[in-house]
């Protein structure tokens, strides 16, 4: 019996150690999976950066239903894990939930928007530079001065992505014309493809020559149809330029793989609230690499990387959308 | 609105139109026999995964068809089993088709290709081409026929032409054979038909069988002439839509095709409001053109112009006297 006692004794404090000095940070993959090509694979690339930088170990997991959020939330907090950071707008009423009852855990949530809450980290993106900066490359790519946008479901953050990417057009251009067409009001929105294929043909039929797809799956489409039909395209959040090598000019890049570095980083000293990911901090990008170098002429990336330095220093403000749900270069 | 726009209007309809009028014309196969099928969407989604899936893997789009076609009929197969062999309620087992689809086809595709849910894009034979028809080249020199020859009736995927062979065929298996004349009578009076010592079953089941092709292809076309590959939920809607142009078109195949082609016009309205503005002068919102089709249905089923009657058999199961 008293063995028995011991033994018990021995492995809660063990577990009591654990708990409090291996406080790993955990890593939750929305659905869709580590290796989704997108935001998945970019929180996992960041995540790996840290370990192999580091050595530090981390936990994880892939949710494979709607159901799995708040436990795995839970079961992580339990675990002692902090931060507990999270992928995707879908995680956001979860976090609501679970949060209030761990407050020494600080959740993070990239995209998601939790009010109100002392221990949850907001990350947000600065969309608005990232697709100001493609705009421009659009701009200066486009022959016919007729250039596209497709979003996802009409929400104010796609709305932002527009806003950006027709403010960078009209600043290389600004007798251009850009075309904006949202794909639905609804969440298919952002898986359908064939629709996507439709509002490309439509807005090439208009004369434009580049278009940019904020779209999710819906995005596919457009990057399809605008190789088929010979145009250009611009891929969003991961780098989609080897998805049709040679015909997407470049992709907007969220950099979810500099915010999980970041936050791993700071481990437990890591401070609720909000912080944005803006171009200076690396949170949003142009991608270029050997798919799209030809593309992009010498001038073309000058220009846009003097425009990068110039956001960065201040002297160029990109409107944001969401600031004041109106924008001055496109009317929606 | 110039003469081109109008033709590049009308050949999107086209394009929109062909899924919707497979779906559609599969839909009234299986109701007018009496079985209710809301699994038209799971049905169709199915097919789109595995044809891209077997067209990736094969790298032959023929394959990648009948292995549509093949789903398609396995989902169903499960819903003649659920509604007319067990006798359950053919709403319940169209919901869980639509449900069971869309699971399963992420779920498979992540464990084939784990690229979060799709297929690889589809290179070469993997697509259907577009099909130039005979002569285009040179009667598109024609004014005005010679565009609506080159640009609007040539240029499409096989199924296209396929699609909208089936009109009159089903007109013709339904209104003009001795089984369609047993199946339409299925959905109407199926104690008739067993009376005479044709078996209900049998054609119910051949009704729901024929519903799976037609699903079949309308998922093919989706996923491997429309686009180079599956996204999760590509559907998106096109089953429901379709089985509004059902009711729309009161379960009749000639008027099934004008409704799809109604609804696939308001589809393709949607992708240029800026004809739109220039016809009626007004900013009008997508999404008021994506609701029509639904609106109308409903205009219809509430019998305001005209009245939209199912099939008296409908959704019951035969249950034979003993």
């Amino acid at each position: 019996m008293t063995l028995m006692h011991k033994f018990l004794g021995a492995t809660a404090a063990l577990a009591l150690s654990a708990g409090t000095a291996l406080a790993d940070p955990a890593l939750i993959f929305d659905l869709g999976g580590k290796f989704d090509k997108s935001f998945n694979e970019s929180a996992y690339n960041g995540a790996q950066r840290w370990a192999d930088e580091t050595g530090g170990k981390y936990l994880e997991i892939e949710l494979q239903s709607e159901a799995q959020r708040e436990q795995a939330l839970r079961r992580f907090a339990e675990a002692g894990a902090n931060p507990v950071i999270t992928t995707g707008f879908a995680m956001s009423d979860p976090i609501g939930q679970v949060a209030p009852d761990y407050p020494d855990t600080v959740f993070v949530t990239i995209d998601g928007w939790v009010p109100d809450q002392d221990n949850v980290l907001t990350i947000g993106f600065a969309e608005h530079e990232g697709s100001y900066l493609v705009g421009m490359m659009a701009g200066m790519a486009s022959e016919s001065g007729t250039v596209g946008f497709i979003g996802g479901m009409d929400v104010p953050l796609i709305r932002k992505f527009a806003c950006g990417y027709a403010q960078g057009v009209k600043a290389v251009n600004p007798d251009a014309t850009v075309i904006s067409n949202m794909t639905g009001t609804t969440p298919s929105a952002w898986n359908d493809p064939v629709k996507g294929s439709e509002l490309t043909k439509a807005q090439i039929s208009q004369g434009a020559d580049v278009v940019f797809a904020a779209a999710g799956g819906t995005g596919v489409g457009v990057l399809q149809t605008a190789a088929d039909e010979g145009i250009l395209s611009v891929g969003v959040d991961s780098n989609q330029n080897p998805l049709h090598p040679g015909k997407v000019l470049t992709s907007m890049l969220k950099r979810v793989d500099v915010a999980v570095y970041d936050i791993m980083k700071a481990g437990d000293d890591v401070k609720p609230g909000f912080r944005a990911m803006t171009l200076a901090d690396e949170g949003v990008d142009y991608a270029m690499d050997e798919h799209n170098a030809a593309l992009v002429s010498d001038d073309m990336k000058s220009k846009v990387d003097a425009a990068k330095a110039s956001i960065v220093d201040g002297s160029t403000a990109v409107h944001d959308y969401t600031s004041d749900d109106s924008c001055p270069a496109l009317s929606f | 609105m110039d003469f081109l726009t109008l033709i590049q209007l009308l050949d999107s309809t086209v394009r929109l139109a062909t899924p919707l009028l497979l779906a559609c014309l599969a839909g009234l196969f299986s109701e007018r026999a009496g079985i209710f099928d809301i699994g038209l969407e799971g049905k169709m989604l199915a097919a789109a995964f595995f044809s891209a899936a077997i067209a990736a893997l094969t790298g032959s789009v023929w394959l990648g068809l009948l292995a549509g076609i093949a789903a398609s009929m396995a989902f169903s197969l499960l819903h003649g089993l659920a509604s007319i062999t067990f006798r359950g309620n053919q709403l319940i087992s169209g919901v869980a088709i639509n449900f069971l689809a869309a699971g399963l086809t992420v779920l498979i595709a992540q464990d084939w290709f784990s690229q979060g849910g799709r297929t690889p894009s589809l290179m070469g034979g993997g697509r259907f081409e577009p099909l130039i028809l005979p002569f285009a080249e040179s009667i598109g020199t024609i004014p005005f026929l010679g565009p609506i020859y080159q640009e609007l009736i040539s240029g499409h995927s096989i199924l296209v032409y396929i699609a909208f062979a089936m009109v009159p065929l089903t007109w013709w298996v339904l209104f003009r054979t001795r089984f369609g004349l047993r199946l339409r009578a299925v959905g109407e009076n199926p104690g008739a038909v067993d009376t005479a010592g044709v078996s209900v079953v049998g054609l119910r089941y051949a009704a729901v069988m024929i519903c799976g092709v037609l699903c079949g292809i309308a998922g093919a076309y989706l996923s491997t002439a429309l686009q180079a590959g599956f996204v999760k939920d590509m559907s998106a809607g096109r089953g429901f839509i379709a089985l509004a142009a059902l009711i729309f078109a009161k379960w009749r195949p000639w008027h099934a095709l004008y409704a799809t082609l109604l609804f696939g016009l308001f589809g393709a309205l949607e992708t240029r409001p800026d004809v739109i503005q220039a016809i009626f002068g007004i900013k009008v919102q997508g999404a008021l053109l994506g609701a029509l089709p639904y609106v109308m249905t409903v205009i219809i089923l509430a019998g305001f112009v005209g009245k939209a009657i199912p099939p008296r058999a409908g959704g019951e199961p035969y249950v034979k006297e003993r």
